[in-house]
């Protein structure tokens, strides 16, 4: 009998070890629709995680853009049971506040957490909501574009006015150009497929556009930049994905680094058991300058030297 | 499937199924093809969620909403039949106006409700578990609706409104003037589709100008499914068959989002294909049933 009990010990032992030591995690990833900073988002996220050794099972869920379809997504959540939610922007996050309360959801590219009802406060979030916001700051974005044109008058920008997220930014925008003594042209689409019509009458108002971090003008983001090569007008974009695509330049929100910060977030949460009620919202710490000579030269404008100069990122 | 994507599948598919009996009223009833609906859905939630907002009960709220619903429909029923547009075009129109609209009514596209009294906090109190709650509530004004219209169809406006879509020259030559059935039917109708969005944003936590994107694919979808699985003959019938195809076309989402196929592997962006390969698995069922069946009486 003693030799079994022996025995029964060490296999249980070993069996405790092994299960403490596969450190598996379930994170469930709600995301409204795939698009490559959205994507980006996500892949920084699983990217740091796996470099801090974590072994995580994912459940990815994409709504496709539609809205019944994250609330069926949030429900598909709750039976995962994950160990924490990855809520990639604003109408997937609600959807998943609304359903989950006990398991830490992490929301990021969301523009307005306390608009969007998803935190109490910034700084003191108070349930089981937090995470990163995608919130650009517009005076150094409207800074930047007045390098390129200093004697600009006028800027165009084109978004989405159903989209949450895009009205918030237009509305820091205009206060910045305001500040400035520009004139904000607005060109508001539905759908993608209203870019094209929407850059075009811009044309001839505006000495530069600006594309905000906005779902539906970046799926369509080649119909504005045809219309700046035809145009010759520089057109700038709030991400560096973008930048990548053909815009001029960005100060960057760089999403893949965003999803970065938020697996910090949960590595947090996960392996040192922090409360996500006590945890501030967090803004993007380093914003990275990139520009594309490409594009400048397709849209007629030369690059600074200045700029150049303090560039993180320049595109051939 | 588990536990709560199937419940949230038929709550879904009762909230969602007061739309479907709104598209069923135009599509079927009136023939009819209504697409006010995309816009009337966020129209609900909107007037639902700033009414809730600006300290509304939520019931009173729901009943505005379904106000604001019957105007839209009515307007769509005005410019078809006073001003002869097209019916697909007339509510093409209104459609589109009412996104603009819902953005003036909200004040922004998105308004949360998160953490605001809703129409699920009595049941709530009564010590409904907060995961049933939606299913119940949904559940019990689905079937009070489709008791309600089972009721109308039996009266004499409701057996004009039958005969507009069957034969309108008939009825006209009645006596009955078509134009104010129609108008009043898409009205009723649309008075539906927003008390369903009104209901969505107060479980879903949010209005958003965009919720209503894809209503009548889903509206339609649910209908024929519930037609083909169901049965359409007679007035009580048809109506069930609708609220039940709305359940059907939600457990259907659930499967696919919930989809593994081993080696093949299904990615995220699968979802619409799966979905629409569900509903037509559903459609062809029984006629290659029908097939098989007088293949083998031959």
């Amino acid at each position: 009998m003693g030799k079994l009990r022996i025995i029964i010990c060490a296999l249980a032992f070993v069996l405790v070890a092994s299960v403490a030591m596969a450190e598996d995690y379930t994170v469930s990833v709600s995301q409204i629709v795939e698009h490559p900073a959205l994507d980006a988002t996500r892949q920084g996220f699983m990217d740091y995680l796996e470099e801090q050794g974590l072994d995580v099972k994912y459940n990815v869920h994409i709504a496709q853009g539609n809205i019944a379809t994250a609330n069926q997504i949030a429900n598909q959540i709750m039976d995962e049971d994950p160990d924490l939610v990855l809520a990639i922007a604003t109408p997937t996050a609600q959807a998943c506040a609304q359903r989950i309360h006990e398991t830490p959801v992490i929301a990021t590219a969301v523009t307005d957490f306390v608009g969007a009802g998803l935190v109490k406060s910034m700084d003191k979030p108070g349930g089981n909501v937090t995470g990163m916001t995608d919130m650009t700051p517009m005076d150094k974005h409207l800074d930047l574009m007045l390098e390129f044109v200093p004697d600009a008058t006028a800027v165009g920008v084109i978004y989405n006015a159903g989209e949450d997220n895009s009205v918030t930014l237009v509305k820091f925008l205009r206060d910045a150009c305001e500040a400035k003594g520009v004139k904000l042209e607005e060109a508001t689409i539905q759908n993608s497929s209203g870019v094209l019509q929407a850059a075009r009458s811009l044309v001839g108002k505006v000495q530069a556009i600006y594309i905000p971090t906005d779902n539906t003008v970046v799926t369509a983001l080649e119909s504005a930049m045809k219309v700046a090569h035809e145009n010759h007008i520089p057109l700038f974009s709030g991400d560096t994905d973008s930048v990548e695509r053909g815009t001029l330049a960005s100060l960057g929100f760089d999403y893949y680094n965003m999803g970065r910060q938020t697996g910090e977030m949960a590595f947090r949460i996960l392996k040192e058991g922090a409360n996500p009620a006590d945890m501030p919202v967090e803004t993007l710490q380093d914003l990275s300058l990139w520009v594309n000579k490409d594009a400048a030269e397709k849209m007629g404008v030369t690059i600074p030297e200045a700029v150049l100069d303090r560039a993180d990122t320049v595109l051939e | 499937m588990s536990y709560y994507a199937f419940i949230g599948a038929v709550e879904s598919g009762f909230v969602y199924g007061l739309m479907v009996l709104g598209v069923y009223l135009t599509f079927r009833v009136l023939d009819f093809p209504d697409l006010t609906v995309d816009g009337s859905l966020p129209l609900g939630a909107a007037v639902a969620s700033v009414a809730i907002t600006a300290g509304v009960p939520p019931y009173i709220a729901i009943i505005l909403a379904m106000g604001a619903g019957f105007l839209a429909g009515m307007v769509t029923g005005i410019l078809n039949t006073k001003f002869k547009i097209l019916h697909l075009l007339a509510s093409i129109l209104t459609m589109i106006a009412l996104y603009s609209v819902n953005i003036r009514i909200m004040g922004r596209p998105n308004m949360t409700l998160l953490g605001k009294p809703t129409v699920l906090d009595p049941l709530e109190a009564l010590g409904i578990p907060s995961s049933l709650a939606p299913l119940t509530l949904f559940g019990t004004i689905a079937i009070i609706v489709v008791c309600g219209l089972i009721w109308l169809l039996h009266t004499e406006w409701g057996q004009a409104m039958l005969a507009t879509g069957d034969n309108p020259q008939m009825i006209t030559s009645q006596g009955v003037d078509t134009n104010i059935v129609i108008i009043l039917g898409v009205g009723l109708s649309n008075a539906l589709v927003a008390l369903s969005g009104a209901l969505v944003c107060q479980s879903q936590g949010a209005a958003d100008v965009n919720m209503g994107v894809g209503t009548i694919v889903a509206g339609l979808a649910s209908v024929i499914v519930g037609e083909t699985v169901f049965g359409h003959r007679g007035v009580a019938r048809p109506l069930i068959a609708a609220l039940l195809g709305s359940i059907v076309y939600r457990l259907a989402i659930a499967l696919a989002l919930g989809l593994e196929l081993g080696a093949f592997s299904v990615t995220p962006s699968d979802l619409n294909l799966i979905t629409a390969i569900l509903v037509v698995v559903a459609l062809v069922s029984p006629q290659i049933k029908a097939k098989v069946m007088s293949r083998a009486h031959s």
